[in-house]
């Protein structure tokens, strides 16, 4: 098999003068969960129809699983199963005719399709209301729903669009939780779009970052905490004069140093010592309480490059 | 193909039967249709709904009123309930797709006809019978058949086409209640003018000239127009079944 599940070159989509997507690049490797993330509109659902070959482009070209998703969008649907932005499920039927529905579009034999529909719902814990009518559920247990109609047929790629999305909290930490157990069972490569980043964090090993259909990063979740900011140090205590920020600055370790809230934030270079940096603090006279040591979150990454100029 | 075809028929019925919340509910309206189309009517005229061959014009209309019903749900309402996405992004190939909806259209309207004709000849033989076998005619057997399930598929045809491209079903229900008002009336007005257009033709003309006519050789060539027809739009569906248009629209 292909080692990239996904690669685009200069992929672009345009309605009119809006350009949905323009100049995607990207490789996803096989086996991967990869999260594209990007504020409303930047054209993640756009670049979802683009791989599944629901759009032409209007320029660059995609390859997924290795076929051409403009030549040979056939094949590509084949073998990718897609919950997309809605959850897509025939609310009159019952969950297990949803099942029984697509179970026969993917052509499955009938003891399989019975088989791999239980195996789905008693894992996401549906198999005891099968049978009553989707429309009568929850979102939460809609999108669960969904996950299972698409992985039913072992698709060596899924594509999620936002699938958390108007869940509450409690839904979507459920809804991750068997997403990322079912992804690890099934080794399936996921195309994850969404805007929750701690969702990200948890679940994607890659991920790209999307603005008005321009790719702005793309890298691990470390790698992009790496490119926007190294390690930084959060200290509580008192004594955080002017004089003491300054003697700070000009250290060579630190990068950057400000006070937030009555909390001295410092940031790091990599190689920084933590312990001549409290005994400095200490010798300049600052009282501290307590020191905390950690990484930008996905989310400042995010924030920033939003920032950025275009 | 078939299987996928099949496939996509038996989606149809399955939310056909529950379209009104429960399978019993669904069951219900069909037998309350063949109770009017299949009991009520033949009962209102008759020995004469087995027996006159005016039977045809019942074979060739409730088809197509029946499909009429249904169709214009066939994409507009899996667009508007948010399901036609995920169809299209799955591998069903799209020949499959609209000829599973044409058909199950067709199943239904064509289906219920049949049913209603069979139960209608059930209730007039024993009503009107009087220990006499009434059976419709061999010649309005071939020709009901035939005629009503070209009719079944004509708006079936007509109306996935128009489906394909409403937004809502609302808007593609509207539009084939104005495409059936101009087919029933436009013919009706186009007949009450032809005294006026052909004043020298005289109504025993007219009289002699329907005497003369083979009516079998009128049928063959009805059912050849209503099949050219039929194909024409299937046609311009499937030459209009464009997975990007579909989403985008």
């Amino acid at each position: 098999m292909n080692s990239l599940a996904i690669r685009t070159t200069g992929l672009s989509r345009h309605f009119g003068p809006v350009k949905a997507v323009d100049g995607l690049s990207l490789e996803v490797p096989a086996g991967t969960v990869f999260g594209f993330l990007g504020p409303n509109g930047s054209g993640k659902t756009t670049t979802i129809r683009l791989l599944l070959g629901l759009l032409e482009p209007t320029r660059g070209r995609a390859e997924v699983l290795g076929f051409d998703t403009l030549t040979q969008g056939d094949e590509v649907r084949a073998r990718t199963g897609a919950l997309l932005e809605h959850s897509g499920l025939y609310e009159r039927l019952s969950a297990a005719d949803n099942l029984e529905f697509y179970g026969r579009v993917w052509r499955l034999p009938a003891a399989e399709r019975k088989a791999r529909a239980r195996e789905l719902l008693t894992h996401m814990g549906l198999w005891e209301r099968r049978g009553e009518q989707v429309g009568t559920w929850s979102r939460g247990m809609k999108q669960k729903l969904a996950v299972a109609r698409a992985l039913l047929h072992r698709p060596a790629l899924i594509f999620l669009d936002e699938p958390t999305a108007g869940l509450d909290p409690v839904a979507a930490a459920a809804l991750r939780e068997d997403l990322a157990a079912l992804v690890s069972r099934e080794g399936v490569t996921v195309f994850l779009t969404t805007h929750n980043l701690a969702e990200a964090e948890k679940l994607c090993a890659q991920v790209g970052v999307i603005r008005q259909g321009r790719l702005l990063a793309v890298g691990s979740p470390d790698e992009l905490r790496a490119r926007t900011g190294g390690p930084r140090a959060e200290v509580v205590g008192h004594g955080f004069s002017e004089e003491l920020l300054a003697r700070l600055r000009a250290r060579p370790e630190v990068v950057a140093a400000e006070v937030q809230n009555s909390h001295l934030i410092i940031e790091l270079r990599s190689d920084a010592d933590m312990a001549a940096l409290v005994s400095f603090l200490v010798g300049a006279g600052a009282q501290v309480e307590e020191v905390r040591r950690g990484k930008a979150s996905l989310e400042e990454v995010f924030l920033t490059l939003m920032e950025e100029e275009p | 193909m078939m299987a996928d075809v099949w496939t996509i028929i038996w989606k149809e019925w399955k939310e056909l039967l529950l379209s009104r919340g429960s399978k019993r509910g669904g069951v219900a309206r069909l037998a309350i249709m063949v109770a009017v189309f299949g009991l009520f009517l033949p009962l209102q005229t008759g020995r004469e709904w087995v027996t006159s061959p005016m039977v045809l014009v019942f074979w060739a209309w409730v088809p197509l009123i029946l499909v009429v019903g249904v169709v214009a749900d066939a994409f507009a309402g899996e667009r508007e309930r948010h399901t036609l996405e995920t169809l299209l992004a799955s591998r069903m190939p799209n020949r499959s797709i609209l000829l599973g909806k044409v058909l199950a259209a067709v199943s239904y309207g064509w289906g219920l006809t049949m049913a209603s004709l069979l139960v209608g000849l059930v209730a007039v033989n024993v009503a009107f019978g009087h220990g006499e076998l009434l059976l419709y005619p061999a010649q309005v057997v071939v020709a009901g058949t035939a005629l009503s399930f070209l009719a079944a598929l004509l708006a079936a045809s007509g109306g996935v086409l128009v489906s394909l491209r409403s937004p809502t079903v609302r808007q593609a229900a509207q539009t084939m209640s104005i495409a059936v008002v101009a087919t029933v009336w436009v013919p009706a007005g186009i007949v009450s003018l032809l005294p006026r257009l052909f004043p020298n033709i005289s109504a025993l003309e007219v009289q002699a000239f329907l005497t003369d006519l083979n009516w079998t050789a009128a049928l063959v060539v009805a059912g050849v127009v209503l099949a050219v027809v039929d194909a024409a739009l299937l046609a311009a569906g499937l030459a209009r079944f464009q997975r990007a248009r579909l989403i985008l629209d």
